[in-house]
């Protein structure tokens, strides 16, 4: 069984994210990548499902080369082998484009199931993985707390505020898991060594027959006209609980008339 | 003026959600509010609509639209963008609405704009869209240089204003879903126990936890005061982390992002990670026994004391309240 799951590197959500001046892109350079922390899930069924399907993993990551530090962290966690997906003219790539992207290289690495997070922390768009399975014209089991692969079927927990749905579908099809299905595993030693002797495919535009034009900033069906600062919020009043803190908070409730 | 189509939200019952009126008011800032109503008959929410704007609501009963995942949805909004020509489609920003958006942009070909708190119209019957990033640090104005717009819309982001229509027009809608549209199909719902609590995302009161509550059994103190207040039950992800709280009700940049118009934070330090969920929130209130608790900084007032002393007081007093 072959499963392919996308990666995207994104800026460390630990510390305060910006976009470029020029361009209105995110500012990939001045602060550390990581695996985009929804993904480690993705990974970490996919792997789940490979040793009980006895499947192999395939890593996809779009992005630029200081991308490949992720890919390294997803080969050492224990996938088998990368797609990297570069090339100069996906900078500044909207959902659709990427989607574009990503559905082409799925196309030429070829796969039975196509794991994603449920979206990335940096855009949060969450469209993605929607957009890849309308592409690729495959069955969409996203947003899934639970995952079950049985012979050419995969039937999903799809959950929502309102409790779950289950979704059957047959292969090949995309699936999209939410934080906390699983408890994702650090690498190991060994893991990290043999990382390294992994094999990454590199593919570009020209490899997946994407004309430039249709992606990156050149191809953008959305566009970032400007964007703000949002002001500070006004410094408000720290009062010490002296034995009165709830009165005091339920004063200032009903100045406001919450209750 | 052509026509903004609106894919409303309803319950089993046919009632009709909080976050389609706040899309139609949005709606009707573009043009002429045509509602997209899915399921069996549109009903009392007619009148609903039409008080909000709607001029025209096109109906589909297909069963395939609840039969199989968004892709059907998708192709029906798809067919009414060919056939009517609308200047922007408008769908809720919720996990679900997000893909219909998604699969809708691919088969139309334009541009897709998630979690807008803002429309307005723009130059050449264009429209210009506020985008909060980075949980809302940054806001950002869009537009969409191809296509029909499509735009998700956080709820609880517009405010509802009524703008009643003289009365919308019901157009029956035939469809039936292509084989591609018909991969994964639905076998069963599981619906979870919610109670009366108002949705985490709409509610105009959100109380939430975090590691200061200490346990599952000390988390119980953050639903007595939510019921107290009428609002949502949030939690930071190291409650989640811990289990003390379903995952599903996690505030923050891998959570839910809310918006409400008062937001409690109990217990909770207030984390870049936190922050990025709540910061939007129109008035803050903190309660932490750490003075150097960054909630702090965002809160519009904060208690430093022990959550365990200060939220029973609270209760009381919000007991006194309702009695008088």
């Amino acid at each position: 069984m072959n499963i392919v799951v996308c990666v995207k590197q994104v800026p460390d959500t630990e510390v305060e994210r910006k976009l470029t001046a020029g361009d209105s892109t995110l500012d990939r350079v001045s602060v550390d990548g990581v695996i985009n922390y929804l993904d480690e899930f993705a990974i970490e069924e996919a792997l789940t499902i490979a040793e009980a399907h006895e499947g192999e993993v395939t890593i996809l990551t779009m992005g630029p080369a200081k991308a490949s530090e992720s890919i390294r962290k997803a080969l050492s966690m224990g996938a088998h082998k990368a797609v990297h997906v570069i090339d100069d003219g996906l900078a500044g790539s909207d959902a659709l484009a990427t989607s574009l992207a990503l559905a082409a290289a799925l196309k030429v690495v070829g796969f039975d199931l196509a794991v994603f997070g449920s979206e990335a922390t940096d855009a949060r768009t969450g469209v993605v993985p929607a957009m890849v399975a309308e592409r690729l014209g495959v069955p969409q089991l996203t947003l899934a707390g639970k995952v079950d692969v049985s012979g050419s079927e995969v039937t999903i927990r799809r959950v929502s505020d309102e409790g779950y749905a289950v979704v059957t579908a047959s292969l090949p099809a995309v699936v999209s898991v939410v934080e906390k299905i699983n408890e994702p595993r650090y690498p190991t030693f060994k893991g990290i060594m043999a990382a390294k002797k992994k094999p990454v495919r590199t593919l570009t535009l020209a490899d997946l027959s994407i004309d430039a034009g249709a992606v990156g900033l050149a191809g953008a069906a959305s566009w970032v006209e400007d964007f703000a600062a949002r002001p500070p919020r006004a410094a408000g009043v720290v009062v010490k609980d002296e034995g009165d803190g709830g009165g005091k908070v339920a004063g200032f409730l009903s100045d406001r008339k919450f209750i | 003026m052509a026509e903004v189509l609106v894919l409303a939200e309803h319950t089993d019952s046919g009632e009709v959600k909080k976050v389609t009126l706040e899309l139609l008011t949005a709606a009707g800032r573009l043009g002429s509010p045509s509602v997209v109503w899915t399921g069996p008959d549109v009903g009392a929410g007619l009148g609903r609509l039409a008080e909000y704007g709607a001029e025209k609501v096109y109906t589909c009963d297909s069963p395939d639209l609840s039969g199989y995942v968004v892709a059907p949805v998708a192709e029906l909004l798809a067919l009414l963008v060919e056939s009517a020509g609308p200047a922007a489609v408008l769908i809720a920003s919720t996990g679900e609405g997000k893909e219909i958006a998604g699969r809708l942009a691919v088969k139309t070909g334009s541009g897709v704009l998630t979690d807008v708190t803002g429309v307005t119209a723009g130059d050449n019957g264009g429209l210009v869209a506020e985008q909060p990033n980075f949980g809302g640090a940054i806001t950002v104005r869009s537009t969409v240089r191809t296509g029909t717009p499509v735009i998700t819309i956080r709820p609880n982001a517009i405010t509802a204003e009524p703008s009643p229509a003289p009365a919308a027009a019901v157009e029956p809608v035939e469809f039936a879903a292509s084989d591609a549209a018909r991969g994964a199909r639905v076998t069963g719902h599981v619906v979870a126990e919610k109670g009366d609590r108002p949705d985490l995302t709409e509610a105009q009161i959100v109380v939430s936890g975090g590691r200061g509550t200490g346990s599952a059994e000390g988390f119980a103190i953050i639903e007595k005061l939510a019921d107290a207040l009428g609002a949502a039950v949030g939690a930071s992800r190291a409650v989640t982390d811990a289990g003390w709280y379903p995952h599903q009700f996690q505030v923050g940049q891998t959570g839910k992002t809310v918006s409400p118009q008062l937001y409690v934070a109990v217990g909770i330090s207030g984390a870049i990670q936190h922050r990025a969920g709540m910061q939007t929130s129109k008035t803050i209130i903190a309660i932490n026994k750490d003075a150097e608790a960054p909630i702090f900084e965002v809160a519009d007032y904060g208690v430093v004391g022990d959550l365990f002393t200060v939220v029973p007081q609270l209760l009381d007093d919000i007991d006194k309240q309702k009695q008088i």
